[in-house]
């Protein structure tokens, strides 16, 4: 979910079925040589979608022709846990993916993807298996993730609430820059400065 | 007033608050921000967009470590990409004012090297870097974290980061090591004990008689591998050891500032009656080397044992897992982890490549042979420990063993740089992470201690460091 766009998203979802994925599968150290934020998606669950020999794997989820145009992955428990690679997220809105799904997310992929609008939804172990179900049994069923009222609706109707700290909602819903918020404080950090190289 | 009591976690955090408002993470003031050249170039450009300057370049240091050659220092001899990424790097740092460890410094070395070596790693700080693996830092007795790319440029702007306060674990240490197991083997027992997630949104303060007869950097590769538990950070309360290290560095405070901050650094201790939200006890005195066999941090057993096997696994996720990750690594359920052949073995990186770790495995290897089938690099983590083990002639004994010797920089860690696994290619490693991959494509890594590491150079088969003759 980028900043300012609607609150909203409807989508079909991918699952990834697989436990601990660490950002090293996200995207491989190979692909950090970059200065910019351009191409990362070639790098993309790079080991994962292509074979070895390096051909497209057409059984890995991502590459299968029913979960195209998805904005939503489904992952697995603890997602997105390693390194601090920023290129993580990065590389998963060049895909095309606005939000994460799972049961519990790293630390410092969390706080990336959130400072870059890809809404990390944290949802219970029950609704986590029926989403991978749901996903295999009917692939191009959609759910609807609404950020406003902190809801993600299954097919059906069931409404589940997901977390988000009121800060992190603010900023994504308004477009407030968290930069922009540390700037503000610029004669509170400079007394804080002076008080502290006092001591 | 009450006194209440704090842990050390508490103090720090405390006396960092910058701002704190109701519904907003706190601004917490960073003392120290390490930066190198793979996570911080869109950083730079994005300060250069905004047209914002380093708010504090005095406390910004530079060094060029990931994508950096280790054969030779001469850029030409990593892909173009790489070399680039340096050169701009090096810009960067020119054109913000932030003190760089070039190519050309005699002091460059791995980040989580050199900030301790430089005596930039001071107890009771905030220290930040783009790297997991930050949290080595906190064995120092600092709150030490990695960030993202988003954050450097917040720091590199204001000093200052929005951070939510995490919660506590306290992981004690009791009894004494026995011969032949080292803090990385306290690291992997606890990491397979508590899980590769278990330390999610906790900082932990390690305690214990355990971790008070460890030198300083056994303490920075226990607190180094923290995140490989998940955990936010990693800390080990000041004592003498830490500051008879820290005494005398280029930047550590001398005369008259040294007395100040001392008597300051000797309160960072957790009051008695502090309370933290999670407890985990290890008792080291029967703990065994470790190894892991899978591929993630928390996949890991005792030397002596045996592969498990998946069905004997109840979680339905975690069969899954173990079964995917044996796949990776071609082992058999049951099989002895010992019997398992090894054809290259790295020691290097931020968690193992300190001074101390290459004379410990010099010592094991002197007078020994690297295995005919085994390729062993070793790599110093900075270019003032590669001149320290040359001086005491540990180069010479690791070459007439039959290993490689390299310039510093973080190498197979995550080869980054050409030092990479061949595809099916087993490693006994004494670095962080054995994810697929990681140590290059089809690559399979057993994550160990150096003493671990030696032993099964020489024997061509992960081998028991306490039985190796």
């Amino acid at each position: 979910m980028t900043e300012n766009n609607s609150a909203t998203l409807v989508s079909k979802f991918i699952p990834l079925p697989y436990r601990d994925v660490d950002t090293d599968q996200i995207i491989p150290a190979q692909y950090l040589k970059v200065i910019n934020k351009d191409g990362l998606v070639d790098g993309l669950f790079k080991r994962w979608r292509y074979t070895p020999e390096g051909e497209l794997d057409p059984s890995f989820p991502l590459n299968r022709p029913e979960y195209q145009d998805a904005k939503i992955l489904l992952a697995g428990d603890h997602f997105g846990c390693g390194s601090s690679r920023e290129h993580a997220p990065w590389a998963l809105q060049g895909w095309g993916f606005e939000a994460v799904i799972s049961t519990s997310f790293a630390d410092i992929f969390r706080n990336n993807a959130l400072k870059n609008g890809l809404l990390p939804v944290v949802v219970d172990a029950e609704t986590h298996r029926d989403l991978f179900e749901l996903a295999e049994e009917s692939p191009h069923a959609t759910v609807t993730i609404d950020l406003a009222s902190q809801t993600l609706t299954l097919p059906g109707g069931r409404k589940v609430e997901f977390p988000i700290d009121k800060f992190n909602k603010t900023c994504l819903l308004q477009g407030v820059d968290q930069l922009g918020y540390l700037l503000g404080l610029e004669e509170r950090i400079s007394a804080f400065e002076a008080r502290m190289e006092s001591l | 007033m009450k006194f209440e009591p704090k842990t050390l976690f508490d103090k720090i955090w405390d006396a960092h608050i910058v701002v704190q408002e109701p519904e907003i993470p706190t601004t917490l003031y960073i003392d120290l921000h390490l930066v190198h050249e793979v996570t911080s170039p869109q950083a730079f450009t994005s300060l250069r967009a905004k047209n914002l300057k380093v708010r504090r370049p005095e406390r910004t240091f530079g060094t060029m470590d990931h994508s950096t050659p280790t054969v030779s220092k001469d850029l030409a001899f990593v892909d173009q990409l790489a070399a680039n990424q340096v050169r701009v790097f090096a810009e960067n740092c020119r054109d913000f004012g932030v003190r760089l460890y070039d190519m050309d410094s005699e002091q460059r070395g791995i980040v989580h090297v050199l900030g301790p070596e430089l005596g930039l790693t001071q107890p009771g700080m905030t220290i930040v870097c783009g790297d997991s693996h930050t949290a080595t830092h906190g064995a120092f007795g600092a709150l030490a974290f990695g960030i993202g790319t988003s954050e450097i440029e917040h720091v590199l702007a204001t000093q200052c980061l929005l951070q939510y306060r995490p919660k506590t674990l306290k992981v004690t240490f009791d009894g004494s090591l026995p011969e032949g197991v080292t803090s990385k083997d306290m690291i992997l027992a606890l990491i397979a004990q508590i899980g590769f997630g278990g330390g999610t949104g906790h900082v932990i303060e390690y305690a214990g008689s355990a971790i008070r007869g460890l030198s300083m950097e056994a303490r920075m590769t226990l607190c180094n591998m923290t995140i490989e538990a998940s955990a936010r950070a990693g800390m080990v309360a000041p004592d003498d050891t830490t500051f008879e290290y820290v005494a005398g560095r280029e930047f550590a405070p001398k005369g008259a500032d040294w007395d100040r901050v001392l008597a300051k650094w000797k309160t960072l201790t957790t009051d008695e009656g502090a309370v933290f939200d999670r407890y985990v006890h290890l008792d080291v005195s029967n703990m065994e080397p470790m190894v892991t066999y899978g591929t993630n941090p928390d996949m890991g057993i005792p030397v002596t044992g045996h592969v498990p096997d998946p069905a004997q696994e109840g979680n339905l996720t975690r069969r899954q897992a173990l079964e995917k990750a044996l796949a990776y690594m071609d082992l058999r359920p049951g099989q002895r982890i010992m019997d398992q052949k090894v054809d290259v073995v790295f020691i290097g990186s931020c968690t193992n490549s300190r001074i101390s770790d290459l004379r410990q495995a010099a010592a094991q290897i002197k007078g020994r042979k690297v295995a005919d089938s085994v390729r062993m690099l070793v790599v110093p983590g900075s270019e003032t420990v590669r001149k320290q083990a040359e001086a005491e002639g540990l180069d010479k004994i690791f070459l007439e063993a039959g290993a490689e010797w390299r310039f510093a920089g973080c190498s197979m860690c995550i080869a980054m740089n050409g030092d990479q696994l061949q595809p099916g290619q087993y490693a006994v490693s004494t670095s962080n992470r054995n994810f697929e991959g990681r140590q290059g494509p089809g690559g399979r890594t057993f994550l160990a201690s150096p003493l671990t590491a030696v032993a099964s150079a020489v024997s061509g088969r992960v081998a028991d460091p306490r039985t190796f003759t």
